[in-house]
């Protein structure tokens, strides 16, 4: 093995990738862009539409209610919703979104309440939609104060306490310590994103290397020349795998800097007690341990990347062998952040959703050593018999001069 | 020196099943001589070389360059061998000088030695005025250029060329045709492919007709006419592959 063979092409292919602006954009741009967009970005949106959303003042459509003229000119009072004419299509209105929601009121219902009688109000509303949840919402708190309202006016007129109807109050308090929240709430994005950047940065200089150079017509260059071919492909490998690695490392730096300011901008938005609520913190050595967790994986990417590509006769061709590759990690990828997807022995052996899983883990502070060794030691068992194969590949006629 | 005996490829396709590309050619291109194999697409010139540059593994048969055997020997082989062919395109994103470089760390040069060599080489194809510039910025003739540096920049004893002009306008083709001159000249070994018969008469030595792997005639142009009583060798090729 001669590691200056090695070297002289690894360091001509760094070159010739860092000149490529496909591999420059898929290592570089996409990685430092992505989280900042995806957190950043995509809060301030959501902040945006839900801000809208709630200064908004929904149109509500009252059904009934005609012989209970107490409660609807309170409903009519109300500031957080516009009444509009009732009308008997008001479930194609809600569907179509000319009216947020509809609350149906049953006939005699002030006479129900002052004499004591149980009644059902119905609410309508767009399951899914914001605008209409919101405006359900709002009709929810108007009838549950009015509720409360008449509970204190009849325990009033029986010379009663309030606390008779609610004898203790129920509070909550978080004892988990901030960075365990946060991995909690943030701890199957972040490997997630890792994983799925991790393989993103590998894919177009693994292309670029084999098939673009088969494309090219450089291949048969190289192969003419005296480095061997295993110098050649473990040269082009840790290429493909610095791209990798580069990706996720720039995607965890962007993370670590997006989450700063993304806090930044939640706690100035969060009124005082939801402000000191927020106890959003990223534990380092975690996010240090994940991209631990993920080396192997790179490993297993870019030589499998570096496999796949070489069978292919041109770059388009590889492209369309390595674009459904990408569901193939995202699947496991996701399903590590279902719930009830819990990490054992048997799911241990899956590459991917097995690092995703004890990822996940590791976010919230908790170290299961066991299985990290396990996972480790399977990722490293698969990531080298997928370079093997591409070693191996790299020695076969009919794959490098397929025509 | 370049010696073949009972050179042999077989390929096999899932389509096609088995393919013999080359059927037992014997030649043998001594120093300062150049060996010309002269047939029709497909005729099995490229797998030839292939084989002699050891990019492909013969099947059957065997063959020396430079003294070492292709099988068994095949880096040592590739240390003493330049090829060039149409198909061994640059890199279009390094730059002349980068492109001649990689390929001398490649064949063990250190960097003063390479620098020296290339100065040489850049002085005498005059390619100082691009020797900064992308490859893929330079016009064909100035590519066919770097590609000779880069197969010159170790000082190989033995070149080896597949249908080098195919595809060139003049100019680029006269370049070519002149650097081949040259590395006999020197003393080189040299072998090239065409089925271009004009160049062959210009530029070979000695001539091999193959055709459907086989090598069918072999002989200077003098041999060669005097043998199918024919002066064009246009119409002698003719004459050996169809009978």
């Amino acid at each position: 093995m001669s590691l200056r063979n090695i070297g002289v092409v690894y360091r001509k292919e760094l070159k010739d990738s860092l000149r490529d602006r496909r591999t420059v954009i898929s290592m570089i741009v996409v990685p430092i862009l992505v989280m900042p967009l995806l957190t950043i970005g995509m809060g301030a949106l959501m902040a945006d539409i839900i801000g809208k959303a709630k200064q908004q003042v929904p149109r509500v459509m009252v059904l009934g209610g005609g012989d209970s003229p107490q409660v609807t000119s309170q409903l009519a009072a109300a500031k957080d919703i516009e009444i509009v004419p009732a009308r008997p299509d008001y479930a194609d209105e809600i569907s179509n979104k000319q009216i947020r929601a509809a609350v149906e009121i049953p006939p005699g219902f002030d006479a129900a309440v002052q004499s004591g009688q149980q009644v059902t109000v119905k609410i309508y509303d767009y399951e899914g939609d914001l605008n209409s949840e919101l405006a359900a919402k709002n009709l929810h708190k108007f009838f549950g104060d009015y509720s409360d309202a008449t509970v204190r006016k009849r325990l009033e007129s029986r010379n009663l306490p309030d606390s008779l109807i609610t004898p203790f109050d129920i509070t909550e308090q978080n004892v988990a310590a901030p960075e365990k929240v946060t991995g909690a709430i943030i701890g199957g994005f972040v490997p997630y994103i890792v994983i799925l950047l991790c393989m993103m940065g590998a894919m177009y200089p693994a292309i670029d290397l084999t098939a673009g150079e088969k494309e090219r017509g450089t291949m048969e260059t190289i192969l003419s020349s005296p480095v061997s071919r295993l110098h050649l492909v473990i040269g082009k490998f840790l290429m493909v795998l610095t791209a990798s690695l580069a990706s996720a490392a720039l995607a965890v730096t962007s993370m670590g800097v997006s989450f700063g300011i993304g806090k930044h901008m939640l706690m100035s938005m969060a009124s005082g007690s939801d402000a000191n609520a927020l106890q959003l913190t990223v534990n380092f050595k975690s996010v240090l341990a994940v991209f631990g967790m993920v080396l192997p994986l790179a490993v297993l990417f870019s030589a499998a990347l570096l496999a796949i590509s070489l069978h292919a006769k041109s770059y388009k061709e590889a492209q369309s062998y390595i674009s459904p590759l990408t569901i193939v990690v995202i699947l496991p990828a996701v399903a590590s952040v279902l719930p009830g997807v819990e990490m054992n022995a048997h799911l241990a052996l899956i590459p991917i959703l097995s690092t995703s899983l004890i990822s996940k883990e590791i976010m919230t502070g908790t170290y299961h050593w066991k299985y990290i060794a396990l996972i480790f030691a399977s990722s490293c068992v698969y990531a080298a018999a997928a370079l093997g194969i591409a070693v191996k590949l790299f020695q076969r006629e009919d794959v490098l001069f397929r025509t | 020196m370049i010696e073949t005996r009972q050179l042999g490829k077989l390929f096999h396709d899932k389509k096609r099943g088995e393919i013999r590309a080359v059927d037992g050619v014997t030649f043998r291109c001594e120093p300062g001589r150049i060996y010309g194999l002269l047939g029709a697409n497909g005729a099995g010139k490229t797998t030839t070389l292939r084989m002699l540059a050891t990019i492909l593994e013969p099947t059957e048969g065997s063959a020396t360059v430079a003294g070492f055997d292709v099988a068994t020997q095949a880096e040592e082989v590739r240390r003493h061998v330049g090829f060039l062919s149409t198909a061994t395109a640059l890199y279009a994103r390094l730059t002349a000088e980068e492109v001649v470089r990689y390929f001398g760390q490649l064949h063990g040069m250190d960097d003063s030695a390479i620098s020296q060599r290339m100065d040489a080489i850049f002085a005498r194809l005059e390619m100082n005025e691009f020797r900064d510039r992308r490859c893929d910025k330079l016009s064909t003739g100035m590519k066919q250029k770097v590609s000779i540096a880069r197969t010159l920049i170790h000082d190989p004893s033995v070149m080896i060329f597949d249908e080098p002009t195919l595809g060139l306008d003049v100019m680029a083709a006269r370049t070519i045709i002149g650097f081949i001159r040259e590395c006999r000249d020197q003393g080189k070994t040299v072998v090239f492919s065409t089925h271009v018969m004009s160049e062959a008469e210009k530029l070979c030595d000695i001539i091999g007709i193959i055709d459907k792997g086989r090598l069918l005639a072999e002989g200077s142009l003098d041999e060669l006419r005097s043998r199918y009583r024919q002066t064009d060798l246009e119409e002698i090729f003719v004459q050996v592959v169809e009978s």
